[in-house]
């Protein structure tokens, strides 16, 4: 376990470093949350038929949206995909550790440390000033704690897996985006996941996008009750899991047929 | 050779070199359309909940949404050497440039082409001809010219944002990824019917980035939809001017920013 933890921190304490980005990606993101909940208010305001979430509450989840923003997995890790393209690959394959569980604790270092640089400020000034809700009970809040970290887990895991699709693919800018694409619609951030057609939401409860942001956001605002939430973060380690084994045994294949060249 | 025919030039070469990697061209247009499609998904899941956004149909704003894209395709692909001018500053490529005998604007702007924007491209135009299909008004030749007018007005515009977020890194050196927020987010905002927005917000993308003047306006003149004050048709016929006139200040922003330029020295 100790070199998963080490890469873990190391990554995590380099990643914390950026700054600059930091600030100039929270203002772009207050901008677009902003805008978007204009929209959304505007769309509330011209029906008079029942929604199945209310107007609070569907601020409370573009802001969520937002501040964890990203926690999702829409990019891959750039020094690994850099290393398979000029096949320095070589060095992480004679690394005493497990590969897969390496570039997993960088998945999540990865994907923590931005995103907590990010979401502190944005969920502070949120709540502050842009109609952010907190969350209703405590039991919703331990709820939401719960479920983000399984968030956590399966980010991580699509992001390895995207990294591992480049043995295939050496230069797969489109898989990246087709799987961005993805995530970003069938995890709420587009458009709440409530909001869609309710013929759309048994296909929407089963994908695994839901639970990089639905999940977590409906459970901190009591949308679903915590009750729910064991059968949901058991759905969300599930798919963890599955995505794993799939990222292990595409890594296994990719080791056996990896030809480097020398140089 | 003619600024025009050396601009070809440079497009043709960069296309050829893109082309060289086929399948990768073809998955990157793919994801770009996905990326991009999402948008428009999005607004037709709204559209089927809340049935209207006011006075607006899905058409409509399908419409505005063409049109603000397809734009916004033109000006990247266009003006993508502009957005990435940070890079050339840095590294000191811009040095070489300054010694070549053709305007600045025009080598920067060549510079880089990317052909997967065809992605965006291509999927606006697909709303922009549905919507207008769809939405049952009577195309006129004066109606087209005006779409064509908006959508070059337009073009217009973006690329002057990227020419002026290229013009603060000669003295940034970084690209300030704040100037996102008016051209990826202004392609964001101009998806929408400016009305719906709050009172600041509608002023700031009428006079400061006048993003309203090569969709909104033009787009009521063409619906035959009058409002008050700059929502007068006379108005939305003449507004995507303002994109172009956006263009040319922002290049005279950039001729004085070269005037300027020290170079990094690596």
């Amino acid at each position: 376990m100790r070199p998963y933890r080490a890469m873990l921190s190391a990554r995590f304490r380099l990643l914390l470093q950026y700054r600059a980005a930091a600030i100039a990606g929270f203002g772009t993101q207050l901008f677009w949350g902003l805008i978007r909940v204009m929209i959304f208010t505007a769309f509330y305001r011209s029906t008079t038929a029942p929604v199945p979430m209310s107007l609070e509450e569907t601020v409370t989840y573009v802001w969520l949206g937002q501040a964890l923003l990203l926690l999702m997995p829409w990019n891959w890790d750039g020094e690994i995909a850099q290393a398979i393209r000029t096949g320095n690959v070589a060095y992480e394959l004679v690394r005493p550790a497990d590969l897969y569980w390496l570039w997993f604790a960088r998945g999540v270092a990865m994907r923590t440390a931005p995103a907590l640089l990010r979401a502190v400020p944005m969920f502070v000034m949120a709540v502050a000033f842009l109609g952010m809700g907190l969350p209703p009970t405590w039991g919703a809040a331990a709820a939401f704690a719960v479920s983000i970290a399984a968030t956590v887990l399966l980010s991580a895991a699509i992001t390895t897996l995207l990294v591992i699709s480049l043995f295939w693919t050496i230069s797969g800018d489109g898989i990246v985006r087709l799987v961005a694409g993805a995530v970003m619609l069938f995890s709420g951030l587009i458009v709440p996941l409530p909001l869609f057609p309710d013929w759309a939401q048994p296909v929407l409860n089963a994908l695994p996008f839901r639970g990089i942001g639905d999940v977590p956001f409906r459970l901190y605002m009591g949308h679903i009750p915590a009750a729910e939430a064991p059968r949901l973060v058991a759905q969300q380690l599930a798919w963890t899991a599955a995505i794993v084994l799939v990222g292990r045994f595409a890594l296994d294949r990719a080791r056996r047929r990896l030809v480097v060249q020398g140089g | 050779m003619s600024g025009i025919r050396l601009y070809l030039r440079y497009v043709g070469v960069s296309m050829r070199s893109q082309m060289q990697y086929r399948a990768s061209f073809v998955m990157l247009v793919l994801g770009n359309i996905v990326t991009n499609g999402i948008e428009i998904i999005g607004i037709a899941v709204l559209f089927s909940r809340f049935r209207s956004l006011g006075v607006w149909r899905f058409e409509e704003v399908a419409f505005l949404y063409g049109i603000v894209n397809v734009a916004f395709a033109i000006a990247e692909g266009a003006g993508r050497g502009f957005d990435m001018f940070s890079r050339t500053v840095r590294t000191g490529d811009f040095d070489r440039m300054l010694l070549r005998p053709r305007g600045t604007a025009l080598q920067v702007g060549a510079s880089e082409m990317q052909l997967m924007r065809l992605g965006r491209l291509l999927q606006g135009l697909v709303v922009l001809v549905w919507a207008a299909g769809a939405l049952g008004i009577e195309w006129t030749a004066p109606r087209l010219v005006l779409v064509a007018f908006a959508i070059a007005g337009g073009a217009c515009l973006f690329i002057g944002l990227f020419v002026a977020q290229a013009t603060l890194s000669f003295w940034t050196t970084e690209t300030l990824e704040l100037l996102n927020i008016l051209t990826y987010g202004g392609t964001e905002t101009a998806q929408y019917p400016l009305s719906i927005y709050r009172g600041w917000f509608r002023r700031f993308f009428t006079f400061v980035v006048p993003l309203a003047c090569i969709s909104y306006f033009p787009a009521l003149a063409i619906l035959g939809r009058e409002g008050p004050g700059l929502g007068a048709t006379w108005f939305g016929w003449v507004a995507p001017a303002i994109g172009v006139l956006f263009l040319v200040a922002t290049l005279r922003l950039w001729r004085f920013g070269v005037r300027h330029y020290r170079s990094t020295g690596s």
